[in-house]
């Protein structure tokens, strides 16, 4: 009579051991998401065939998908887990960790990377001090709706996870990381440091690695215009270059 | 220079603006957090951050800002930090927008502000529906700045565990293990800021985050800090009922309009849109019509849950009532509100732009947290550069944020809680850059460091080998079921004395309990043990505490002890008046005081002592949000004056 979903799980015990799949039957709850499976075994953790087992491992914090924590790979997609609807998946649910990106434990990946290469490009404001300076520049409400929209990335990796050009072997820095790019160029006082942070978005893994083969801009799930982004960087990055010719 | 290292711990916005304040003024930081600080429990504000930035023209100023916030928490807050916040927060939000936090704009390129509850002034500027996002992402990309600078070491996925303080009981470093690898480490640091938000877990399914566990907070206080005002905590009227979490919908969409109301018969079965007007029963607006729907949190919880659970007017008789936004454009709901409503939607599969949403209830915030001092100038505010400021009663041991007990007293405004942890953050630094220029003391020995990590691996081997019958996530469940049903919208002592036996089991439960993982690699559960030992730590004072305070104030409620004021028809002269005041009046002696819990080791309950309320400011006055009564109110007082100057 009472329900149950099927789940497969990756896992993995360390960074070093092999993956291998597990299987198990959790009982239907109306309302249910990946987490609240992910939950539930771990108040019971029975593998399928009624053998204990440790409780899975994944990572979660503000279960409303603006934190980007809980990114895992649910049947085949890159996706987050607190937003992923039981009832909207087909069974079994197969939950798999984020392939770009090392595994720590079970659907648990590091995404260090994503934050090294944000430090890498100057992903951020150069102000004079954090003292009482005043109101900030005055900006048109039109770039607010463009600046926000990109400022909503949470490096979840997303887009990352699905570019062909992203891999283990490379340092591309990755569409979210250019998005950043383009968002500090946006700002008044961040514009002023534009020459410096196009120097490395044009640097070794830089934007040149994209190959424009627009994944990314499909898998984010915050509806960045990836695209149009990196190729308003293109656009900044030639016209910087052209003032600074003229300026030569 | 190590010994200029601050350890800061917790990476939201309190703990992330005291890091670059820190770093501004030369020091260098250790930051800990158990995610990536990105992805702190910050992210989930959605609604805004006030500050009387006054662009509106409505004659708004920070000490109108300063009223509303004493009142709002019913006279529980100590004056001096609060004032001193309210007038620095223009210039936070105005900090914070030129460290390009998205905020919306008006037409002429201006911060946009917006209404929240508790005030009757836009003051509330926000960034589409994610302010915290938004806010924190700034603060973030600034200590990215000075990480890469070197002034800023990140241990994140870290979670700590322990202070390690000297022989004359000051702060000399932490331990913490990290969660990968499971393995532990000292570090040593002359100051220790635990800026680790709230402990909502407690309460089960909140709309907090699944890393609130309170666990440093916990940790912390089993070392002596005190906690102050543990019952003090917030109930969010408007949370959305889920498998996982309650989630909610800001306050914001009430501030843009949004309509609370409950079928005005009993027992009807109609869906929504076939309820005509008239038998629509906008509660909060006719109980309360100067505030309407923005009614401060607390009386909002306790008027939807009561709808529901005494006058029996929930939706279909279940607890819930409807949210209305249907009667606002979609373009405009989506330009204000497009984050928000999208959640309702991915979560409910319900558009709330054509169907009212459905709510309830739910654990949202605590106003108490480990109790925080401040030093004040000859005009009661804070003093600036004081070492003192944000330091607990434990040397070198600061805390902020979510996790202080500093700004909100007995009940937090909407948007207010992002201003105190970004101010106190700031303070904060400037509190340790202070103490780094006078500090004589000598920096940790090394075999201290050694013996408080050995310590930390002892305990935790212990929780590793832990082998017994019961599941603690299941113990968890319980914990949480128990504290919601119990100790949240209403408080009676007889289930209040109830609730500290089952905690006592759960504790004993926990005893027993497995690791259910003896992996030493990315081990969940075996740190759960510990997490939610915490937990029933920081329960039992949120309980006793409950139990010991006789009276209702702000968001802690106990019916049996109320002191309701007369309804806003009775005439000034009525002597109902009179005696309302003069209960108010004994109440305030016996019960304006701040609870301060101590952890005592040789005991298995906290010591609750209380402190007086610094109310140098602001007299304390009895809530009125009907908009009558003040008049009485000021008869009252003036005919107590005179009598006392005859006297
Ligand atoms: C859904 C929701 C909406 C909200 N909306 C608003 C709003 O509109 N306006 C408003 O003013 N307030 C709002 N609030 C409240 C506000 O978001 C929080 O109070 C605030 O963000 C807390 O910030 P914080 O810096 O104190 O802590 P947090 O952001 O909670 O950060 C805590 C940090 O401590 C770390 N940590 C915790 N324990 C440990 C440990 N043992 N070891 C290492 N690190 C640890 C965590 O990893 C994290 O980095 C909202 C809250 C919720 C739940
Ligand atoms: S456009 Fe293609 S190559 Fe470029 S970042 Fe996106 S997915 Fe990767
Ligand atoms: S751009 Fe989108 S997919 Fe990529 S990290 Fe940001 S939010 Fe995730
Ligand atoms: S837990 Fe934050 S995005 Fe899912």
């Amino acid at each position: 009579m009472s329900k149950t979903v099927e789940v497969r799980i990756k896992r993995q015990d360390s960074p070093k051991s092999p993956a291998y799949w597990a299987e198990f039957a959790v009982a239907y709850e109306e309302g249910m998401n990946v987490i609240s499976l992910l939950q539930a075994i771990r108040r019971d953790p029975k593998d399928k065939s009624g053998k204990t087992v440790a409780p899975v491992t994944w990572e979660s914090s503000c279960l409303e998908e603006v934190c980007g924590a809980c990114t895992m790979v649910i049947n085949g997609q890159v996706r987050q887990a607190c937003t992923a609807l039981v009832d909207k998946l087909e069974q079994p649910v197969k939950l798999e960790p984020m392939s770009k990106f090392p595994v720590e434990r079970d659907l648990r990946v590091n995404r260090q990377r994503i934050f090294d290469n944000l430090k890498k490009i100057n992903a951020w404001v150069e102000v004079d001090g954090y003292h009482d300076l005043g109101p900030g520049p005055r900006q048109n409400p039109d770039d607010q709706t463009t600046t926000y929209k990109l400022s909503e990335c949470m490096s979840c990796g997303c887009c990352m996870e699905v570019c062909p050009q992203f891999t283990d072997i490379n340092d591309f820095i990755g569409a979210a990381v250019l998005g950043q790019a383009r968002l500090f160029n946006m700002h008044p006082t961040g514009a002023m440091q534009m020459p410096a942070r196009l120097d490395k978005v044009t640097g070794p893994g830089g934007i040149q690695d994209c190959g424009l083969a627009q994944q990314c801009v499909k898998a984010c799930p915050k509806h960045i215009p990836l695209v149009e982004t990196i190729g308003a960087l293109q656009r900044d990055i030639t016209l910087t270059q052209v003032l600074g010719a003229l300026k030569k | 220079m190590s010994d200029k290292r601050v350890l800061i711990v917790g990476g939201g916005l309190a703990g992330l603006a005291a890091a670059m304040k820190a770093c501004e003024l030369g020091l260098e930081v250790d930051i800990f957090s158990m995610v990536h600080v990105k992805r702190s429990h910050s992210v989930c504000a959605q609604g805004g951050i006030n500050g009387a930035v006054n662009t509106k023209g409505e004659g708004d100023s920070p000490y109108i800002h300063f009223v509303d916030t004493i009142k709002g928490g019913d006279f529980l807050a100590d004056q001096p930090p609060v004032l001193s916040m309210c007038e620095a927060a223009p210039a936070v939000i105005n900090m914070m927008d030129r460290l390009g936090v998205t905020f919306n704009r008006t037409p002429e390129g201006l911060l946009d502000f917006r209404r929240f509850g508790g005030t009757l002034h836009h003051r509330t500027a926000f960034a589409g529906a994610s302010t915290g996002q938004q806010l924190l992402y700034s603060l973030d990309e600034q200590v990215r700045r000075w990480e890469a600078e070197g002034k800023v070491r990140k241990f994140e996925n870290w979670e700590f565990t322990r202070l390690i303080l000297d022989k004359d009981g000051k702060a000399v470093g932490i331990v913490a293990q990290d969660l990968s690898t499971m393995e532990f480490k000292s570090f040593p640091g002359f100051a220790v800021v635990l800026a680790t938000g709230g402990p909502g877990l407690m309460f089960g399914k909140t709309t907090n985050s699944t890393i609130n566990f309170g666990s440093a907070t916990a940790a912390a206080y089993k070392q002596g800090v005190w906690y102050g005002n543990p019952e003090m905590v917030q109930i969010h009227p408007t949370g959305i009922p889920g498998s996982d979490k309650l989630r909610l919908i800001s306050e914001s969409a009430r501030g843009e309009g949004g309509r609370v109301w409950v079928p005005r018969n009993k027992g009807d079965k109609r869906p929504w849109n076939e309820i005509p007007p008239a038998e629509r029963y906008y509660f909060l607006e006719e109980r309360y019509p100067l505030y309407g729907n923005l009614v401060p949190r607390d009386i909002a919880s306790r008027e939807i849950a009561l709808i529901c659970t005494k006058e029996g007017l929930g939706i279909g008789g279940r607890n819930a009532v409807y949210l209305d936004l249907t009667h606002r454009s979609e373009e405009y709901l989506l330009k204000k509100l497009g984050a928000i409503l999208d959640i309702y939607e991915k979560f409910r599969g319900v558009d709330p732009k054509k169907v009212p949403m459905e709510i309830y209830p739910a654990y949202h915030y605590s106003m108490g947290g480990l109790y925080a001092g401040y030093e004040t100038d000859e005009t009661g505010r804070l003093l600036k550069n004081s070492p003192a400021n944000q330091m607990t009663n434990i040397p070198g041991v600061y805390a902020i944020g979510e996790a202080d007990h500093q700004y909100h007293g007995a009940n937090r405004l909407g948007a207010n809680s992002l201003m105190s942890c970004i101010f106190a953050g700031l303070v904060c630094g400037e509190s340790v850059a202070a103490l780094a220029a006078n500090s004589k003391t000598a920096p940790a020995e090394s075999s201290l460091l050694e013996k408080e990590c050995k310590h930390e691996e002892e305990a935790y081997k212990k929780l590793l080998a832990q082998d017994g019958p019961e599941n603690p996530f299941v113990i968890h469940k319980e914990l949480g079921d128990a504290m919601s049903a119990f100790c949240l919208i209403e408080r009676h002592n007889d289930e209040l004395k109830q609730l500290q036996g089952m905690i006592d089991g759960f504790e004993a439960r926990l005893k027993k309990a497995s690791s259910l993982d003896k992996s030493g690699s990315g081990n969940m559960s075996a740190v759960f043990l510990r997490q939610l030992d915490g937990m029933i730590t920081m329960a039992k004072a949120v309980v006793d505490a409950a139990l010991l305070r006789d009276e209702c104030r702000g968001a802690h409620s106990k019916p049996a002890f109320d002191n309701p004021a007369p309804s806003k028809e009775t005439p000034i002269e009525d002597p109902a008046w009179t005696a309302y005041y003069e209960k108010f009046l004994a109440q305030t002696q016996t019960w304006l005081k701040t609870t301060v819990a101590k952890h005592d080791p040789s005991k298995s309950h906290p010591t609750i002592e209380y402190k007086e309320v610094d109310t140098r400011h602001l007299s304390p006055e009895p809530r009125d949000y009907t908009g009558v009564g003040k008049k009485a109110w000021k008869k009252f007082m003036d005919k107590r004056k005179a009598a006392e100057a005859k006297a």
